[in-house]
């Protein structure tokens, strides 16, 4: 498939110049190659959305699909479950990784590669060998978890903390190497203040663009999580739509295009007010 | 016969931006040519209608008689050097010199012979095998220089290709630079807003500012004949004295309340507001004889030690105009303190006019914008 | 991923003294302590699990079962429907990053793919696999209008519940986290390269081949190692499509989870264990490319 790759997708030329390029160019074009990629990429991204969408039409009496999913109590129960243990796991990994990159870029730079490394491991332990390997070990003595529901709900959280370290870990790091944090503190300090008021006032407000995208991603990730939730047992979100899939299918189809709708808005929110941020950042999946 | 000719160039964005306004210059070949001016004047844009990255609004460019205006830039065979290099990450020093040779497809053997020729003209013919991130900015911009010349392109284009380097390496290699153009006789474009580049450099320099010529000239001619105040103002250092006409005839004026006569010609008549305008070589400290020279008192502000120059500051009356004005440094200088009244004097025919009734900001603007 | 030049580094504080050490290492304590105890311990019980019998006696056994037909055709099937969508999903990713990066299109398209990457690359699971049936299952409005108009790709055999379908499907997430990967590769070509090579003679091919796919090269590979990787992992969607009929190394594993024995439960901790082996290659494979890239990329 070299053919597109080498007919050249050109440097950054404004538009208007490129249409009016003289003939000796490569006759096709460059700009006109990059349009078809695109209307390409629309159609297979577009289509199942499409698909999507046409299924929830389907029930009768027209919008039906929509209706029951706007009265469907359990959803947002579960939705909102899966947004309270989000929010939990955003704090709980804010929590951690703050104060730790901070010490690290400040006080410890030679464990960074180890501290890195450890935020790379669940690249490397998939969901399903995470919940596999939780499950094993605190489902009995001496650290039996799975027996309670707020002993799961911990074990959920921390399963998602986890899942998040790769995210809220770079995007926290990327806003810290921004920031000149050693004079800040020396700054803070020579002013009086301990350690939390500088990790609380100085360095958390300086980053919020940073914990805003890494919170969000882990946001996303946490709400559309399926395989950790599952396997735990809890009321979330994505394990009710994938029950209601089964039973009332109409329903479904309009809950996972809402679901992405709102999802790709909010992301353009978040984007407009963290310019430039949001590609470094790798979505997770499943 | 000229080499590099760019005549009635016009260079306006999308948008309605005129970054370049009726350019016209005629290069000689194996000229040393300067754009000189400040940040958004027009010069790299010129510079880059002749490389062939941007497309002139209007105008023509030709090379050695062939218009080639409408030339996509890897036809033209003009070699540029980029002013943060823009060396191939991925190649060696030596890959880096021969590319220009080996999208020519030129026989392996010449190319070889061709590279190390080039290695031994920037003294790193070690470094052949080198890749760019193991070397220093001032190696870096010498092979960006050998890369550009390799396939013996028949004009130079020189992109501030200075302004990323130590203050010392910017010295040293400015004068290599200028030592292989001479030696290659080739004609090169060279594109700065340091005026001390532009002047020991260049056979000619234009100097620009907002997309227009402002003067084209020798670098003598430009420093002590400039054309208009910017040109006056942004090439060397200017102490500007406003004043009155007293006698247009013999060229007297008050400056801040004394009289000096300047041997230039003076339009309007008497009252009329002008500037005088002083470099500060033409100045000299103590009283003078000479019937020829300017006498004046004023109390000593500043004195700074440049090194090789002293320069001293000296008010011409209370809150009034300051001359500068260097004095050669040697052990046996005298040199008067600050707040000293003094008299220093420079010659009639030293000072330029600035035949406007420019208030002095205004003049002072444009110093300080350069 | 790994960190950039350690210039930073070399402006540190020098080190004081082994009793200080100690005492500065504690601020990483609480991390370090969670991720002992939600990382490394699962893990750990795992590998352990894993090089026990079921009586609790010491033995390699497990991982020589991984050899059965069924275990090793799972690993055939995810290892195949993983590098299919991994070099799919990079090639198509990198063309569609280039595109809206540095093709020439309108600067709001970037953040709007750059947003629905960021999205699509989430979108998976049960959503996923219904949004294709829905297009391209039997009933699938697009097969629908494609016999219509007279072309019938069930006829000819086509299954979207098949390895075939599945990768298709995947593509759905794999070719966004390209995009999101690679950009920051496309915007570290300098637009001077391409003048330079404009500049010294080359054509459009020979930039490509000679200068950016160079450059570009170890970016390109690691982030296909890591498509790989993601793909390898994944197993809501490929549950959801083909309710476990393919068996895939992460659907056997979820059986195991969920009851359905495989054998014994040591054979699972194998099973994962196997899997954590190929991944933590694939990582290290990804974290020596983005090493060179970075480097090259200054």
């Amino acid at each position: 498939m070299s053919g597109p790759t080498s007919q050249s997708l050109t440097g950054l030329e404004p538009l208007a110049e490129s249409i009016a390029k003289p003939s000796r160019r490569s006759p096709a074009s460059p700009v006109v190659m990059s349009w078809i990629v695109l209307l390409v990429s629309i159609l297979y991204f577009g289509l199942p959305l499409v698909g999507t969408l046409i299924f929830s039409l389907r029930a009768q009496p027209f919008g039906e699909a929509y209706k029951m999913m706007v009265s469907d109590g359990q959803l947002f129960k579960d939705l909102g479950y899966s947004f309270v243990i989000a929010i939990i796991t955003v704090l709980v990994s804010i929590g951690l990784l703050v104060p730790t990159a901070f010490w690290v870029r400040l006080r410890l730079p030679r464990l960074r590669p180890i501290i890195e490394f450890i935020t790379l491991l669940p690249f490397v332990i998939p969901p399903i060998v995470l919940v596999y390997g939780l499950l094993s070990t605190f489902s009995g003595p001496p650290l039996a978890l799975t027996g309670s529901n707020l002993g799961s709900d911990a074990l959920l959280v921390c399963a998602y903390v986890v899942l998040s370290f790769p995210y809220m870990y770079r995007s926290i790091d990327a806003g810290l190497r921004v920031i000149d944090i050693r004079t800040l503190t020396e700054a803070c300090q020579s002013l009086g203040a301990g350690w939390f008021t500088v990790l609380w006032r100085v360095i958390l407000p300086n980053l919020r663009v940073a914990i805003l995208s890494g919170a969000f991603l882990t946001l996303a990730i946490v709400v559309g999580e399926f395989t950790v939730a599952i396997f735990l047992a809890r009321p979330m979100f994505a394990t009710y739509l994938q029950l209601i899939s089964q039973t009332q299918a109409y329903e479904s189809a309009a809950v996972a295009l809402m679901s992405f709708a709102i999802t790709w808005a909010a992301m353009g929110v978040i984007s407009l007010i963290g310019r430039g941020r949001q590609e470094k950042i790798i979505a997770g999946v499943h | 016969m000229s080499y590099l000719a760019l005549t009635g160039i016009q260079k306006r964005f999308a948008g309605g931006t005129v970054a370049v306004q009726d350019f016209n210059l005629e290069a000689q070949r194996g000229e040393f040519v300067s754009f000189l001016g400040p940040s958004g004047c027009g010069k790299t844009t010129t510079l880059r209608m002749i490389a062939g990255f941007e497309k002139p609004t209007a105008g023509r460019i030709s090379i050695d008689g062939r218009d080639v205006t409408d030339l996509a830039p890897n036809r033209r065979n003009v070699g540029m050097v980029f002013q943060n290099y823009a060396l191939f990450p991925n190649m060696t020093v030596a890959g880096n010199i021969a590319f220009g040779l080996n999208v020519r497809k030129r026989p392996k053997d010449q190319t070889k012979k061709r590279v190390a020729e080039l290695l031994e003209l920037i003294n790193l013919a070690d470094k052949g095998g080198r890749y760019p991130y193991q070397l220093s900015g001032g190696q870096q911009q010498r092979i960006a220089l050998a890369r550009a010349l390799a396939f013996e392109p028949t004009v130079l284009l020189l992109d501030e290709p200075l302004s990323a380097l130590d203050a010392k390496i910017r010295v040293a290699l400015r004068i290599e630079i200028r030592a292989i153009q001479r030696q290659l006789g080739i004609t090169t474009v060279y594109v700065t807003h340091d005026q001390e580049e532009a002047l020991s450099l260049s056979d000619r320099v234009v100097v620009m500012s907002e997309g227009h010529v402002e003067q084209v000239g020798a670098p003598f001619e430009i420093y002590n004949f400039p054309a208009t105040p910017f040109v006056a103002s942004f090439v060397g250092t200017l102490s500007l004295l406003p004043g009155t006409i007293v006698d247009p005839a013999n060229g007297v004026v008050r400056v801040a309340g004394q009289q000096v006569r300047v041997a230039k010609h003076l339009t309007g008549g008497a009252g009329r507001n002008l500037t005088v305008a002083l470099r500060p070589e033409m100045g000299s400290l103590g009283a003078s004889t000479d019937p020829a020279d300017n006498n004046v008192q004023g109390t000593v502000t500043d004195v700074a030690f440049l090194g090789s120059i002293v320069r001293i500051r000296v008010s011409l009356a209370e809150g009034g105009p300051i001359v500068a004005l260097d004095e050669f440094n040697e052990p046996t200088l005298k040199l008067p303190a600050v707040g000293e009244t003094t008299t220093i004097h420079f010659p009639a025919d030293g000072p330029l006019v600035i035949d406007t009734g420019a208030p002095v900001e205004q003049l002072e603007e444009l110093i300080a914008e350069a | 991923m790994t960190q950039t030049a350690q210039i930073g580094d070399a402006r540190t504080a020098p080190q004081p003294g082994r009793r200080r050490f100690s005492g500065t290492v504690l601020g990483v304590a609480p991390f370090l302590l969670f991720a002992v105890l939600f990382l490394v311990l699962p893990t750990a019980y795992l590998f352990v699990g894993s090089l026990q019998t079921s009586t609790g006696q010491l033995t390699l056994d497990n991982f020589a079962h991984l050899t059965q037909p069924y275990t090793i055709a799972a690993y055939e099937a995810s290892l195949e429907i993983s590098l299919v969508t991994a070099i799919l999903g990079g090639l198509f990713g990198f063309l569609l990053a280039y595109a809206t990066i540095a093709g020439g299109l309108p600067k709001p398209i970037r953040g709007a793919i750059m947003t629905f990457s960021g999205v699509a690359s989430n979108f998976a699971g049960g959503p996923l696999a219904l949004a294709f049936i829905f297009t391209i299952g039997r009933a699938g409005f697009l097969t629908v209008f494609l016999r219509a108009i007279g072309l019938d790709p069930y006829g000819a055999g086509f299954t979207i519940y098949s390895k075939i379908g599945l990768e298709i499907v995947y593509l759905y997430f794999q070719l966004p986290l390209m995009v999101l990967i690679i950009a920051p590769a496309i915007d570290g070509l300098k637009k001077e390269w391409r003048e330079a090579s404009e500049n010294l003679g080359a054509s459009n091919v020979q930039y490509w081949r000679r200068v950016a796919l160079p450059i570009l090269l170890p970016s390109l590979l690691g982030s296909v190692i890591l498509l790989f990787g993601n793909a390898f992992g994944a197993q809501a969607t490929a549950f959801f499509l083909t309710g476990g009929f393919i068996p895939l190394v992460t659907i056997l594993i979820g059986s195991q989870l969920s009851g359905d024995a495989l054998g014994d439960k040591n054979l699972g901790y194998a099973l994962a264990i196997g899997m954590v082996a190929i991944m933590g290659v694939t990582l290290v494979a990804y974290s020596y490319l983005t090493r060179l890239a970075e480097r090259w990329q200054r």
